[in-house]
């Protein structure tokens, strides 16, 4: 059993929706681990990238590759009009900002009056087909050996992984270019920046508008996967789930994202899969039953993820001497 | 003490508040800035002449550093109006007025703590394309520009004797390391005015007089014009070619340093300020008024 548990654990960590929040939580690296800017609205730049998508191809018939386009568009005017009231003030106020602003997409998407364009609480569906079409990959036999990958499903692990390479190597260049540097001057002290000559608000909304649309390229990557959106699916607990990896990976480094998202999504699936198959068995308590998988696997990650704050407070690949010195 | 101009280019100037001389760089007119009821700076007018070193002093809150904030753009005065270099600078943006070569230092220190003393010293730099969005993406467009500050920048830091901290965090450097690090940081933007907040407090007497050397060096070896804001008038003296005086806002007084040392407005508006002094100071400020 234990053996199914961990193949069971590698699929989830290893598959798509892993590697969508790897690309929610690259993005949020941008925002809060270069920048220092607090987002907290990451599912609402998921969500327009996923919708957007949904509705360029279901509602209105278009291309995939608009509806991509259309997402990350929605992305930059998203960032553009969370950043120009909010990036002048104090970095609390953008947190703010942005939970609300992503709740209010949420709650719009799912309105009844938006429903000929969103569907309402029941969502999209079947706006994937020109992605699979794509699919170089031959029917009728399983990939990624023990992983055991459909066809389709090994499409989107591909795609969404390469994709997760490419923006981690993106940030990587910037990063270490003098962009980069103004980036993480602005996190040390946004007035020495200014003292030194740095358009501060600038650089601020330019990494917003990056980490936004690398969130919202998540967002189509996980919708994709599933063949369908709802509104339900981007609560704000997904923007906590991304800061989550970010900090287990080790915020601040480019590779953090891969790390973290990979252990977290092991960790979630280990569980969730341990406990059916313990539960399956008759081997835990009543009241462990596989209604309660969902909260205790949950209660499970908050303690793990405690015990890293308490024995390894800069993450898998953070790097201790930074977290020591005081920021002031 | 290096050797001063031999002529004194102020000669002839009376110490008054708001004197007119002969070649200001920075000319402030009318500026005035209030917090709810409290009048913080209230200046008619004040002239900071260009290639010298001018001290500005004051007891606590007489509005030394809201002036400075004022003038450097990190705050927008009621009314007002400044010239830098025959340029009008009021209503523009903190950045820019760095850019224009107006640069300064901070009261409390802002090292960068997580970038290396290098790291600190290069985002200095002006001129670097790299540091556009798109550009940054291509290296070679901007690595010959970095090789150029990467050398002026060591060439400073070996200057201000920090060479050999150079790839460590700046936030292990010593409470004096930063204000030198952060002297020589404001030097990579070519300032032609640099004006430095208290450039001396909290450092140790050893690094005191190398950082004294420094500010004199702004002036004698690059002909830079600087400001500072400092509470200690041995270095004030010491140093300064002119002396500027903020009470509540207002100058009260300027002149030469021996001048201002038996200023009667000056000596009153530091009395009503001594509890905080040491008991030396006030000995001395009271021997110098007895005589």
């Amino acid at each position: 059993m234990a053996a199914d548990i961990v193949f069971d654990a590698l699929r989830t960590a290893l598959g798509p929706t892993a590697a969508a929040y790897a690309l929610l939580a690259i993005g949020l690296n941008i925002h809060f681990g270069f920048t220092g800017l607090l987002n907290f609205g990451q599912a609402g730049f998921m969500l327009v990238g996923a919708y957007g998508v949904a509705i360029t191809v279901s509602t209105f018939g278009g291309p995939l590759w608009l509806g991509v386009l259309v997402g990350m568009l929605a992305a930059v005017v998203l960032a553009l009009i969370l950043g120009v009231p909010t990036l002048r003030l104090r970095a609390d106020y953008l947190a703010i900002t942005t939970i609300a602003a992503a709740e209010i997409l949420r709650l719009l998407v799912r309105s009844t009056a938006a429903e000929p364009i969103t569907g309402g609480v029941f969502g999209l569906r079947q706006f994937g087909g020109d992605f699979f079409a794509l699919n170089p990959l031959p029917d009728g036999r399983t990939y990624f050996g023990a992983l055991a990958a459909s066809p389709n499903r090994a499409w989107v692990m591909l795609v969404g992984w390469s994709l997760v390479a490419l923006m981690t190597l993106l940030v990587w260049a910037l990063i270490r270019s003098p962009w980069g540097r103004v980036i993480r001057s602005i996190r040390e002290d946004e007035d020495a920046a200014r003292s030194l000559g740095k358009n501060v608000f600038s650089y601020k909304m330019q990494s917003l508008v990056l980490g936004g649309v690398i969130g919202s390229l998540g967002g189509a990557l996980f919708a994709l996967s599933l063949q369908t959106v709802q509104p339900d699916t981007f609560l704000p607990q997904v923007t906590f789930f991304a800061f989550a990896i970010l900090i287990l990976g080790g915020t601040a480094s480019t590779g953090g994202p891969i790390v973290g998202a990979i252990i977290f999504w092991f960790l979630i699936g280990s569980l969730q899969s341990g406990l059916r198959r313990f539960s399956d068995a008759d081997m835990l308590p009543e009241f462990f039953g596989a209604q309660a998988v969902g909260a205790v696997t949950l209660t499970f990650v908050g303690v793990l993820l405690m015990a890293l704050m308490i024995f390894r407070p800069q993450g898998i690949l953070g790097d201790k001497k930074e977290l020591q010195l005081d920021v002031s | 003490m290096s050797p001063k101009p031999s002529t004194d280019p102020l000669a002839g100037v009376a110490a008054e508040p708001g004197v007119p001389k002969p070649d200001p760089m920075l000319t402030i007119s009318d500026v005035r800035r209030s917090f709810g009821g409290i009048t913080a700076v209230d200046v008619d007018h004040l002239e900071i002449p260009r290639g010298l070193i001018t001290g500005l002093i004051g007891p606590n809150g007489a509005g030394k550093t809201t002036l400075f904030n004022l003038l450097t753009g990190f705050d927008t005065p009621d009314r007002g109006k400044w010239t830098f270099a025959g340029e009008d600078l009021a209503g523009v943006p903190a950045h820019l007025v760095a850019r224009k070569g107006m640069g300064r230092t901070f009261q409390l220190t802002k090292a960068l703590s997580r970038m290396t003393v290098m790291e600190n010293m290069q985002l200095a730099a002006t001129g670097q394309s790299g540091e556009r969005f798109l550009t940054a993406l291509v290296a070679p467009l901007w690595r010959g520009k970095e090789q150029e500050i990467t050398e002026r920048a060591d060439e400073l830091l070996v200057r201000f004797k920090l060479d050999h901290m150079r790839d460590e965090f700046a936030g292990t450097l010593s409470g004096g390391q930063r204000k030198l690090l952060e002297m020589a940081r404001a030097l990579m933007v070519e300032p032609a005015l640099v004006m430095l907040d208290e450039p001396m407090a909290g450092v140790n007497p050893a690094l005191t007089q190398s950082l004294l050397d420094h500010v004199k060096g702004l002036r004698d070896n690059e002909g830079r014009t600087v400001v500072f804001v400092e509470h200690d008038m041995d270095v004030v003296f010491d140093i300064s070619d002119w002396v500027v005086c903020l009470a509540q806002g207002e100058v009260i007084a300027e002149g030469r340093p021996s001048e201002i040392g038996s200023n009667r407005a000056v000596i009153d508006a530091y009395l009503g300020a001594t509890h905080s002094e040491d008991p030396a100071h006030r000995k001395k400020r009271h021997e110098r008024r007895a005589s």
